[in-house]
């Protein structure tokens, strides 16, 4: 599954992953917001983008050619959008959508590739989201793939018992998901159980604190006025 | 129904990604009131189990399958802001590690699939949870979770210039309303293979709710999409789709006070469809709060 | 010295009705390790879930000199550290070192106390340099051992694991021996794994229909109850 390449991607060690998630994230929404406002020289701009965050992504030793194919997921789904758009006569737009989309996910890619996905919401929990939430994001993740692959077996497991009759396979899918439900409120069960067991006093403790350092402020400065600075330069050249 | 960054014009992303702040923090706290931290897991778990139920494939005839999306389901059995809660999580989390939907476009997916949908995908159930109309309660609470979450999605897009016309608009439709059908249909059916096995799973809507207020909220949600969505396509294109579905009266009843905002800013084209989307988005929201204090006044019994 | 548990007449229905625990009396001294045998179903992992007050009976179960009430139970909870068959769900935090420093979060420890206790848990677990890992990526042997990390963090005086070798191939399996052989905590250890109980346990108990059916020494009721993988149906009738 592709979440494993990305959970070992994140645990390197460059200086990019050990900055504060917080400083990631705001130049993350920073470069978003630079790049989705723009609307000029956009082949040009794009492809400075693009150099930008292969750069990052290089200084952060994370596999360039896998980032490139993994942003490409999304591309299914634009190239779609692109097609709708330029059908409608409107050629510019469908080179913007697909552009934009792409190196927003690449964007994405290169902070959650270098921030563990419980850090990330740690930071997060910091800059004021509600922690609720947080917490059932990371229990989701934590237990993410644990009941997909229950569902791979099951799936699997009927496949090898070789139904596939019409209306018994709608039945069957709904009773395997019945199971599978049944089966996952079971295990949070037995979670609650085993906290309870370790003395859960009715509130979640954390052990982090996370620790704001010089090296992330300079991170983060750098990398909110590269992309600013970027475009400022293109829209100015072209 | 994922929006990707890239697709919505700066306006609309951008308020809506406002809106879905406090929209979220309302829907937090009320979930909190009824699932406090030890139930923490449970949530992630259960929104790590709708992950893992869209592997799960529904034979459909022809040679396709569909999967199931999950609000309704979530809703008829955690209730509605804790499905949302669990909803917010899973579009975060498929935004932030599987890409699946932009960072920016997070308010607007939001509050289109994680807020409006499952609303739309609890109310009936909500109506009519307690009566000999259960199953198609059920059903229509599933056909209703996409199908006002896709035309939100649709109406976004058009407010933000995306192009289309107005057969593309219909196709568009046609297939939303066909994995509308799709999920109403798993919905059902495995709520009643979940009351096979434990019939606790599935709630039973609270017996002191006000059928008018519900009423009132489903009609609101329902009308505000469609009428969003018809307030956002081209005054021309409107023209024959209303004549065509015969919805003109309908349609005015929501142009006529947008009109208004057309006419005083008639300067701007895109200030004009922009202004008048967002002014759609600011009826679905208030209609989204209106519902929300309704039901939740009425839903403790 | 008191008696480390002393269980009295402990009854116990499951919500059907149905009886799971029909009267059984227990006991534990300091130091003593106790095999708790019998088939599937049997009430063992019931019994053993009323120590530390995940279930409720009627009779009395007191835990180093504590009746067990509310007010005593996180006081308990400390004392008794359960480590349950399925080990992903007793690992439920993001990282290893999160997840065994939750007890002692929760018992009122400092975030450095905390940390602490959590790295010297794993140290005597063999585990210390999986830290930073994700648990969902550990083999079966590696999150049995920082589940029992988990539980040696709050210094517990009683160690209770309920089918520790389940998921465990030969090799995991002599190892938790080892490792359980080497902690100085009492025991009770439900198990199918007669070869186990012999090499941990002084004394075992039998449990049969929710009733302990005899106890004694852990070869004689092995014997008696032709509880062993290796032995021939045959012997057990001498």
């Amino acid at each position: 599954m592709h979440h494993v390449v990305l959970e070992r991607w994140s645990r390197g060690a460059s200086p990019l992953h050990r900055r504060d998630p917080r400083s990631k994230f705001a130049a993350l929404l920073v470069f978003l917001v630079v790049l989705a406002t723009a609307h000029r020289a956009l082949p040009l701009l794009a492809a400075a983008f693009l150099l930008l965050l292969a750069a990052t992504l290089l200084w952060a030793r994370v596999p360039l050619a896998g980032a490139l194919r993994r942003a490409a997921l999304v591309l299914p789904f634009t190239l779609l959008a692109g097609a709708v758009c330029w059908l409608g006569g409107d050629p510019a737009r469908a080179l913007s959508v697909v552009l934009k989309s792409y190196l927003s996910a690449l964007a994405v890619l290169t902070v959650v590739s270098t921030t563990p996905l419980p850090l990330l919401l740690r930071g997060l929990e910091l800059v004021g989201a509600p922690r609720f939430l947080l917490m059932v994001a990371q229990f989701l993740y934590r237990y993410l793939f644990v009941i997909s692959e229950e569902a791979q077996h099951m799936r699997s497991a009927a496949a090898s018992r070789g139904f596939a009759r019409r209306s018994g396979g709608f039945r069957a899918a709904a009773g395997a998901l019945a199971v599978l439900f049944a089966r996952s409120y079971a295990r949070a069960a037995e979670i609650h159980r085993a906290m309870l067991a370790r003395a859960f006093p009715g509130r979640f403790h954390t052990l982090g604190a996370l620790r704001f350092r010089a090296a992330d402020a300079a991170f983060l400065a750098l990398a909110a006025l590269a992309p600013a600075l970027i475009r400022a330069a293109i829209e100015r050249l072209a | 129904m994922h929006i990707y960054d890239g697709f919505l014009s700066t306006p609309v992303w951008a308020a809506m990604d406002v809106a879905a702040v406090p929209a979220v923090g309302y829907m937090v706290r009320r979930a909190q009131r009824e699932f406090d931290e030890s139930r923490i897991p449970l949530l992630g778990v259960m929104g790590a189990f709708v992950f893992a139920a869209q592997m799960i494939n529904f034979p459909v005839g022809i040679g396709t399958s569909g999967h199931l999306v999950g609000g309704a389901l979530l809703a008829c059995t955690l209730g509605p802001a804790a499905a949302g809660v669990v909803l917010c999580a899973i579009i975060a989390i498929q935004a932030l590690v599987f890409q699946d939907g932009g960072i920016l476009a997070l308010g607007p997916n939001l509050i289109n699939m994680a807020i409006l949908g499952v609303l739309a995908g609890y109310l009936p159930y909500y109506l009519w949870g307690r009566t000999p109309w259960r199953k198609a309660a059920i059903f229509l609470g599933g056909a209703l979770s996409v199908m006002v979450s896709a035309i939100l999605a649709l109406a976004e897009l058009l407010v933000s210039g995306v192009p289309m016309s107005r057969s593309v608009v219909g196709v568009s439709l046609a297939l939303f309303l066909v994995s509308a059908l799709l999920e109403g249909a798993i919905t059902l059916a495995v709520v009643q293979a979940l009351e096979a096995i434990q019939p606790g799973f599935v709630r039973r809507p609270a017996a002191g709710r006000s059928f008018a207020r519900g009423a009132l909220g489903l009609a609101a949600v329902v009308l505000a999409a469609v009428g969003f969505l018809f307030a956002s396509t081209a005054p021309d294109g409107i023209e024959s789709l209303g004549h065509t579905t015969g919805m003109d009266h309908v349609r005015r009843l929501f142009t006529t006070p947008l009109a208004g905002y057309q006419l005083a800013l008639s300067g701007e084209p895109w200030l004009r469809k922009t202004a008048a989307g967002l002014a759609g988005i600011a009826i679905v929201y208030g209609a989204c709060l209106l519902i929300g204090r309704g039901v939740a006044r009425r839903g403790r019994a | 010295m008191p008696r480390l548990i002393e269980v009295r007449n402990l009854r116990f229905h499951y919500e059907d009705g149905t009886p799971a625990l029909r009267g059984v009396d227990f006991h534990l001294e300091a130091g003593e390790s106790v095999a708790l045998l019998g088939a599937n179903g049997s009430g063992k992992t019931t019994f053993v879930m009323h120590l530390n007050g995940l279930l409720s009976g009627e009779g009395s179960v007191e835990v180093c000199g504590l009746p067990l009430q509310k007010a005593n139970l996180p006081a308990i909870r400390r004392k008794i550290g359960m480590v349950f068959q399925d080990s992903e769900s007793q690992l439920f935090m993001p990282t290893v070192l999160e997840d065994v420093a939750f007890g002692p979060l929760n018992l009122g420890m400092t975030r450095q106390d905390a940390a602490s206790a959590a790295r010297a848990a794993l140290e005597t677990v063999s585990m210390a340099a999986a830290i930073h890992r994700a648990p969902y990526h550990l083999s079966a042997g590696e999150k049995k051992r920082v589940a029992i990390a988990g539980i040696l963090a709050m210094n517990p005086e009683i160690l209770v694991l309920d089918e520790p070798t389940t998921f465990l191939d030969p090799p995991g399996q002599r190892a938790l021996a080892e490792l359980l052989a080497r902690l100085p905590q009492a025991k009770v250890l439900v198990t199918h794994d007669a070869a186990l109980a012999r090499s941990l346990c002084t004394r075992a108990v039998f449990f049969q229909d929710g009733l302990i059916a005899a106890e004694g020494p852990v070869e004689e009721i092995v014997n008696r109850f032709g509880w062993d993988f290796a032995s021939e149906p045959s012997q057990s009738a001498r």
